[in-house]
């Protein structure tokens, strides 16, 4: 017993002990980068400064004199918001439609769905800018929140398909036996029961909006690029600015960690327990 | 809301967008630049422009690499998204005879006799300038004056490679965290293979032969790459395959390299009071170890605004711009982009802070774009074929490899005269 006891009382202080060591390692470069950006660009690359400086804020008046910030800003809140919820209008209805009146090619859909997400994006690079720029889209809002949208469709599908495949068919067929028509369904049914489900779907989908890269960058010049844009913008060949390259960084995720932060519990439990568990 | 009229309203909207992003008038530039120090100055200088002209600048900012990318998609589906582009010497003649950017005309109060020659070699086809130059480069050694009288050795202009290696050697001192020498390893053809090149060169190594074979299994590249991959292995910093400009920038500043042989323009942001300068080396051949590049401005040919691009590039190529930053309360002397012009060096205030400047005109100077027998083609450090960075990068990776030690000079060679070999020949030159 006392053996047992004893294990216990170690695992308890060596467990804990272990998730932190894990949680520093895993922090560290956000808190470098964070660091970094308090740092003159001289200072930045001296090792003995890592920890000991004389912080300055030259770097973030910079990012916001010179480099616009808050279009950039501005306008990855209207992309991601917007193709978040654009996604979520579509990804909704269809997942619906899938977990509670599958079809015999159901899976084959999902499958093929989550397919799309294979193709190498440089493959399309060239077709998309040809076709964008001969509609008269490159470089629009309007571009930029479908392609996010599309890229994202297919695992919202699969998140939000899971969650409404644990709802039981008996409640969405009390609700029918109700009188109460599709939409009505979906609205007063289901939504409500896997709201979790969706609010964590949503949330994540945002943040792959938010953090996308590839398109964002190759598809706009001023008028729609996003933060990812002013980060590509700062990498420098020649030079070492690392701390107008980290307060740009830092400025560019700090929204959504702090967003990530607040919700966490909810991401959590979106992801782990199921829409009625 | 209905589903229709959902649709119909997210439709609207795209569309006001796409309107709006088109809706510009001709008082304004859109200028996709290459981030670096002096780009980033002229954005503030710039604002004197836009006070006396009217004219307002959008400036796109871009990675190298992300910014070649968008530029060439661009300016090779019609252009139309930038006014004005930075372009680099290997771009400016390809494109130059493609006809995918506008040939540049002066006023004579620019004075275009005034770019130094190799520069405007470099950025013409068939005479003509394609691109103006807003700073060039070329590459010299820089070395700790200290170190070398400490251990009795130095370094002379144009010195021979064995020399160099002996410097190396003499400074290197490991166990204090001193290497003899740093140069470029990372691989990419603008990285490890711009170095490697301009090794090449010296020894009497070629790309290519005058029928675009490429010829990286001669005796005089084995001699080259094996005398660099020797230096480094002996005399270099650990993990030397990883290091490129900006990683051997911060070892030369915490004082851990004895030479640097690479671009000038690093000699701007040297900390420590003891360097030195010296040509580039040579192994005996009258071609010198050293590269040439400027970042130019160019008009892609469907610029809707090409006159009004052009009255900018003259403006921020001219005497009157390095006047501007050289008396800028926030830039000064020692800020003004250099390696364009000739008159920028003979300007007494630059000359007070800048002691680089004579060996900097002097590197770019020597530095041949020109084909000559021994080298027939276009280029220093590169070669003006389209073809080119996708061989180059696969040159970068195999010399990487040697350097690392996952394959020898002769493997990797093989291999890279091989992917060269195929590339020319999908590309039809025989």
């Amino acid at each position: 017993m006392a053996i047992v006891a004893q294990q216990t009382k170690l695992s308890k202080i060596l467990w804990p002990v272990l998730a932190w060591a894990v949680a520093l390692i895993i922090f560290f470069p956000i808190a470098y980068m964070v660091m970094t950006s308090f740092k003159t660009d001289a200072d930045a690359v001296k090792p003995e400064l890592l920890f000991t400086f004389t912080p300055t804020l030259e770097n973030y008046a910079n990012m916001t004199e010179n480099y616009d910030y808050w279009r950039f800003a501005s306008n990855s809140i209207i992309t991601s918001v917007a193709a978040t919820l654009f996604t979520l209008f579509v990804a909704i209805p269809c997942a619906y439609a899938m977990a509670f009146t599958p079809s015999r090619g159901t899976k084959d859909i999902l499958m093929w769905m989550l397919s799309t997400k294979m193709l190498p994006a440089a493959a399309v690079l060239y077709p998309m800018i040809y076709m964008t720029k001969a509609a008269g889209l490159y470089d629009t809002h309007f571009l930029i929140i479908m392609v996010l949208s599309l890229i994202n469709l297919p695992i919202v599908i699969w998140m939000l398909f899971t969650y409404f495949k644990d709802i039981p068919k008996d409640i969405i067929e009390a609700a029918k036996m109700d009188g109460v028509n599709t939409w009505g369904e979906v609205r007063e049914v289901l939504i409500p029961l896997a709201w979790g489900g969706i609010a964590s779907t949503a949330l994540l989908c945002f943040i792959f909006c938010w953090n996308e890269a590839y398109w964002t960058v190759r598809l706009t010049t001023t008028e729609a690029a996003t933060l990812s844009k002013l980060i590509e913008g700062n990498r420098a060949p020649e030079g070492l600015f690392f701390g107008r390259l980290s307060a740009v960084s830092t400025a560019a995720v700090g929204p959504i960690v702090v967003l990530g932060w607040f919700c966490q519990k909810q991401l959590v439990q979106g992801l782990t327990f199921g829409a009625v568990k | 809301m209905s589903l229709k009229s959902t649709l119909s309203a997210a439709t609207a909207l795209g569309l006001i967008s796409a309107a709006g992003a088109y809706a510009d008038g001709h008082s304004e530039l859109t200028i996709a630049i290459v981030n670096n120090g002096h780009m980033i100055n002229m954005q503030t200088v710039a604002e004197a422009y836009t006070a006396e002209t009217g004219v307002e600048l959008n400036w796109v900012s871009l990675e190298e690499g992300v910014l070649r990318e968008q530029v060439t998609s661009d300016t090779a589906t019609g252009g139309g998204q930038y006014d004005i582009i930075n372009i680099g010497m290997q771009e400016a003649p390809i494109w130059g005879q493609a006809g995918w950017i506008e040939p540049l005309n002066f006023s004579d109060d620019y004075d275009v006799d005034d770019i130094l020659p190799a520069m405007r070699a470099g950025l013409s086809y068939e005479g003509t300038l394609y691109a103006a130059p807003f700073y060039g480069e070329s590459s010299m050694v820089m070395y700790r004056g200290d170190l070398a009288d400490a251990a009795g050795v130095s370094i002379a202009d144009n010195d021979s490679w064995e020399n160099v290696a002996a410097a190396a050697a003499a400074m290197h001192d490991p166990d204090n965290g001193v290497y003899g020498a740093c140069l470029r390893g990372k691989p990419g053809w603008g990285d490890n293979g711009a170095f490697i090149t301009t090794v090449a060169n010296s020894f009497g190594a070629a790309w290519f032969d005058a029928d675009m074979r490429p010829q990286l299994d001669s005796p005089e590249w084995n001699a080259a790459v094996t005398f660099y991959v020797d230096l480094l292995q002996s005399y270099g910093p650990p993990g030397s395959e990883g290091n490129s400009f900006n990683e051997i920038l911060a070892l030369y500043n915490e004082d851990r390299c004895g030479l640097w042989i690479d671009a000038t323009i690093a000699a701007s942001f040297l900390e420590n009071e003891n360097v030195r300068y010296a040509q580039s080396p040579n192994a005996g051949n009258p071609v010198g170890a050293n590269w040439l590049w400027a970042w130019a401005f160019a008009i892609p040919a469907g610029s809707p605004n090409a006159e009004a691009a052009q009255d900018f590039i003259e403006w921020a190529t001219s005497k009157d711009y390095v006047q501007a930053v050289g008396n800028h309360p926030e830039f000064g002397w020692g800020s003004v982009p250099t390696g364009q012009r000739a008159s920028t060096y003979e300007i007494p205030e630059f000359q007070a802070v800048a002691g680089f400047a004579e060996a900097e005109l002097a590197a770019i100077d020597s530095a041949a774009p020109e084909a000559t027998d021994l080298k027939p083609y276009v280029g220093v450090q590169f070669v003006a074929i389209p073809e080119f960075p996708e061989i180059g990068s696969a040159f970068g990776q195999e010399m990487a490899a040697a350097l690392s030690g996952a394959k020898t000079v002769e493997e990797a060679l093989a291999a890279a005269q091989a992917a060269a070999d195929a590339i020319m020949q999908e590309a039809g030159y025989y």
